[in-house]
């Protein structure tokens, strides 16, 4: 008896050993809201009804590979809200001290969610929304932010203008809330940039822009001053794409439309990005985007501290991530890490069209004195963000 | 008598060695003739040629053609594709077992490394290992292979014996190349995005050391050490940095970086001549091979080949 005990303790010693048998479990939870698609002019861009979700698929599975090795065994728990769901209902559905939540949802949901942690070790990440306000006064005191923010994508169009010295702009607002959070961020990037703001309309129209688009732009943009790069902001994709080949004056067109700047776009191709847009492209069936991006980034940097601590412990998780070691490669060529004062993650922007990517930024040139990943959003002086830094 | 003989050889004009160089975005393999320091043939390959090496006699060269999913089996005096071999998909990089025989390959898309019998044309063995598999090397003795994961950044460690990992070891961000030192007691392993060299005991797979490098003027994150090669000496590592468009020049007993010599824009593999007075770096950028004279430590040519150079081997004529 004693003999088959021993036998048993060998043999179980034997799996052990050459299964890795998971001794570290790490809870993820993915929070969706389910958003009804904004009516647009056209439908030929459906927002993916999984946008995101992929993404942090993805970024599991790259996590359970890594910890098939190390005895880490890595779940990702999905919890969808319906468009009208009360926030509250997630309270009961998530303990904040036992998993890590990554949110694909707008900010109210944010706070909502920030709240609810309130009380835990609760260590969160925002892979969507851009919000400038939630990296600076109104940032969240235990959210990381995955999703570059609106400043870091209209800083990187400023850089471009500048390196390009087409530094006079025009610009087209949109009317929707996020077309003017856009545009106030490009106004705050064209000071900060040197770029001369010459003219600026409010989008007014209410016609079906496809039958009278190639009218109507040219003399809604015949008395723009002379300009050298026109800017259009439509955060839905509403009436931007009307406005290329249109304008009065033949003038490149950049922001919502034509040269876009974002956190991913699927022309990136260098530094190795084809082998993600590959795997990707396999479980999804369609391009990566940047909220896609954002989810596998926020994903594969809890699989990195984990992978580094050799632990599940969310303060310990939380320290690492804010530590200097902390690093992730993120196929944009420079290592990926976390702005101590507002939880932003630091990472280049893709300025692309749609069939080839132009730049990355920062442009070369763009310096600072500790990380030129910090020329782009809020740096530690101009951000207003004390909440993050309390925690 | 040696020295008469070596001279002879030197002198004589039949001696044109050769260094083989796939290019990523033209699908082909230029040879630079060392001689005259220019492209003598243009090769065309499968899809996106990138990791290459020659068998132990010369007599057949293999190359990555990763986008064909394919190894490639190439006449050298031909140029003709002979056959190819099972390789997975998306073969990335490779290494030739010193029994000349079984190739052990990195399976990019698929977190693979497949062993592939290069006399029977078989598959022998696939082995999972982390995401996005690489740098790949084998033990001078043979007993152990090497595959690098750039996702998972680790080294698994693989006994040839029964084609099993047997100890993972965690490096940092991103490890493109690994190579064991001549003698065999280190594998060394280089971090792209780390911007690090790890340095590990092959006895028990400790971490010896770590090297780092530092340029002036050069932002540290562009420092991205890729393709590396050490000298039979013992004397010298030369590191390919990547963007930084450097190659760091390291002693391989004291860890520490000897120099800094500028070539083409991101440089990534590299091979030596036969007598390792010269190393040949692929620019992926600038589409150029740049030329070392080791001894003075300078570059001394720079030679067009086509788009994305990327892998380098060196060939001898007699």
């Amino acid at each position: 008896m004693k003999l088959l005990g021993l036998a048993c303790a060998i043999i179980i010693a034997m799996l052990a050993n050459t299964t890795f048998a998971s001794d570290l479990r790490v809870s993820i939870t993915y929070v969706m809201r389910e958003q009804n698609q904004a009516p647009t002019l056209s439908n030929l861009d459906p927002i993916p009804e999984n946008l995101g979700l992929i993404g942090a698929e993805l970024g599991l599975v790259d996590n359970q590979t890594t910890g098939k090795f190390l005895g880490h065994d890595y779940t990702l728990n999905i919890i969808t809200l319906s468009p009208d769901q009360d926030i509250s209902t997630l309270k009961d559905q998530i303990d904040f001290s036992q998993t890590i939540v990554v949110a694909n949802a707008p900010t109210p949901d944010l706070i909502a969610i920030s709240q609810m942690g309130a009380n835990a070790p609760a260590v969160l990440f925002n892979a969507s929304a851009m919000d400038n306000t939630l990296r600076d006064d109104a940032c969240l005191p235990n959210m990381f932010h995955t999703a570059p923010s609106h400043a870091m994508l209209t800083d990187a169009l400023a850089q471009f203008g500048f390196a390009k010295k087409w530094q006079r702009w025009a610009m087209i607002v949109g009317p929707q809330v996020h077309d003017r959070a856009l545009a106030a961020s490009f106004e705050k990037s064209i000071n900060k940039f040197g770029i001369d703001l010459v003219a600026r309309k409010e989008w007014t129209f209410d016609t079906d822009m496809r039958r009278s688009a190639s009218n109507e732009i040219p003399l809604f943009t015949q008395d723009f001053a002379d300009h050298q790069m026109l800017v259009v902001t439509d955060a839905t994709n509403d009436f931007a794409r009307y406005v290329v080949y249109n304008t009065w004056a033949p003038r490149p067109v950049a922001g919502s439309v034509g040269l876009i700047t974002s956190g991913w776009a699927r022309s990136v191709e260098q530094f190795g990005a084809v082998q993600l847009q590959n795997r990707f492209r396999e479980l999804a069936k369609r391009d990566m985007q940047q909220t896609d991006y954002a989810s596998w980034a926020a994903i594969r940097a809890i699989g990195e501290a984990v992978t580094r601590t050799d632990s599940n412990d969310l303060q310990t998780l939380k320290s690492y991530l804010l530590s200097d070691e902390f690093a992730l490669a993120g196929f944009k060529g420079r290592k990926l890490s976390f702005r101590s004062w507002n939880g932003q993650m630091r990472q280049p922007i893709v300025l692309a069209h749609h069939d080839a990517m132009v730049a990355m930024a920062p442009l070369a040139g763009f310096l600072h004195q500790f990380n030129e990943l910090d020329t782009l959003g809020l740096d530690q002086p101009e951000s207003n963000c004390t909440a993050f830094q309390e925690d | 008598m040696r020295f008469t003989l070596l001279f002879a050889l030197l002198c004589s004009p039949a001696f044109a060695d050769e260094i083989w160089v796939t290019n990523e975005k033209d699908d082909t393999i230029s040879v630079i003739d060392i001689e005259t320091q220019t492209v003598t043939r243009t090769i065309e390959t499968g899809q996106r040629p990138r990791g290459i090496t020659f068998s132990k006699d010369f007599s057949v060269l293999y190359v990555c053609a990763s986008d064909s999913d394919a190894v490639q089996v190439i006449d050298p005096e031909t140029g003709k594709v002979l056959h190819e071999l099972p390789s997975g998909e998306d073969p990335e990089q490779f290494v030739l077992h010193p029994n000349d025989k079984h190739l052990y390959i990195a399976n990019e898309d698929d977190a693979i490394t497949t062993v592939v019998d290069t006399e029977t044309h078989r598959v022998i063995a696939q082995i999972d290992v982390g995401i996005e598999p690489e740098g790949m090397a084998v033990s001078p003795d043979g007993k152990v292979a090497i595959t690098t994961s750039e996702t998972t950044n680790m080294a698994h460690w693989i006994d040839t014996e029964n084609q099993t990992i047997f100890a993972n070891s965690l490096v940092d961000q991103r490890p493109r190349h690994a190579e064991f030192t001549k003698d065999g007691s280190e594998l060394w392993v280089s971090s792209e995005i780390g911007g690090t060299i790890s340095v590990f005991n092959t006895a028990d797979q400790s971490e010896k050391a770590k090297i780092n490098f530092e340029i002036q003027g050069v932002h540290r994150d562009r420092i991205q050490p890729v393709g590396f090669e050490l000298t039979n000496d013992g004397k010298y590592a030369f590191v390919a940095l990547g963007p930084s468009n450097y190659i760091a020049v390291v002693d391989p007993t004291s860890y520490q970086v000897l120099d800094y010599i500028l070539v083409g824009r991101r440089v990534w593999h590299m091979a030596f001549n036969a007598d390792e007075t010269q190393l040949y770096t692929t620019n992926g950028i600038s589409g150029d091979v740049s030329v070392i004279d080791i001894p003075s430590l300078k570059a001394i040519n720079t030679i067009k080949v086509g788009r994305f150079p990327w892998g380098a081997a060196f060939r001898p004529t007699k």
